[in-house]
């Protein structure tokens, strides 16, 4: 048991896992949201990015998001909320806009940016594990990466999963 | 004990817990930090907050301005 109320060191500690699976905009934000939050309350935290979540652990970010797929979006316009048609992701320049639009939105109600959310994570100890396979499948080198993930593959998680007291398929 | 201020008013979650927790892992025990939000999902947070942390919630409390909660650091 350590002095310090709330680090998360020692065996008393919780811990989460989570594997972060989808590289949208959208989809950035409930794995960092949620582990930067976790490890805020003394969990230990460890994220696995795999597929389309591994371009969240690139250099230079550059998320987007889409119409297409989500039937439920709706963007606060004209004082009220627009449904974005699906139709819409057809039209050239379609995510570009829609994504310009969500960054809008976030930067308007002073939300935190995901860069923001990955540097915090990054300062509390979380645990961020790049996928082998999927780096070897799209031809990324730990170049292309911040610094700090490590590398592992599905038995890593496994493994961790095993022994942590949330798992999160994200 | 002195009390710490984090103003965290305009600060959208998670930000609000983010910095709370932090700044209270800076504070000796028995120090109390008081945060101000706007979030209205904050007056929630921060009572598991502290539940999960151990830190006691000494007061919660709305206002005009918004929500105040006072932290006393265990330990």
């Amino acid at each position: 048991m350590s002095d310090e109320t709330g680090t998360g060191s020692g065996d008393n500690a919780r811990s989460l896992s989570m594997i972060v699976t989808k590289g949208s905009l959208d989809w950035a934000y409930p794995p960092f949201i949620l582990a930067t939050t976790a490890a805020a309350m003394g969990l230990n935290v460890s994220m696995f990015f795999t597929f389309y979540g591994l371009t969240l652990l690139k250099k230079k970010l550059d998320t987007k998001v889409t119409t297409l797929g989500n039937p439920a979006m709706e963007m606060p316009m004209l004082g009220t909320h627009l449904q974005m048609p699906n139709m819409l992701a057809a039209l050239p320049g379609a995510s570009a806009l829609t994504t310009a639009m969500m960054k809008k939105v976030i930067a308007g109600k002073n939300i935190a940016s995901i860069e923001e959310l990955r540097e915090a994570a990054l300062a509390a100890d979380v645990t961020l594990i790049a996928c082998q396979m999927t780096m070897d499948m799209f031809d990324y080198g730990l170049d292309d990466l911040i610094d700090g993930p490590e590398l592992g593959g599905a038995a890593t998680y496994i493994e961790t999963a095993l022994e942590s007291d949330i798992n999160l398929f994200i | 004990m002195t009390e710490t201020l984090l103003d965290a008013r305009g600060l959208n979650c998670p930000m609000p817990v983010l910095r709370a927790s932090k700044r209270v892992k800076e504070l000796p025990a028995g120090a109390t930090l008081r945060v101000l939000t706007t979030d209205p999902g904050s007056v929630k947070d921060f009572a598991a907050f502290c539940r999960q942390t151990g830190n006691e919630l000494l007061e919660s409390t709305e206002g005009e301005d918004g929500y105040a909660f006072l932290i006393r650091r265990a330990g």
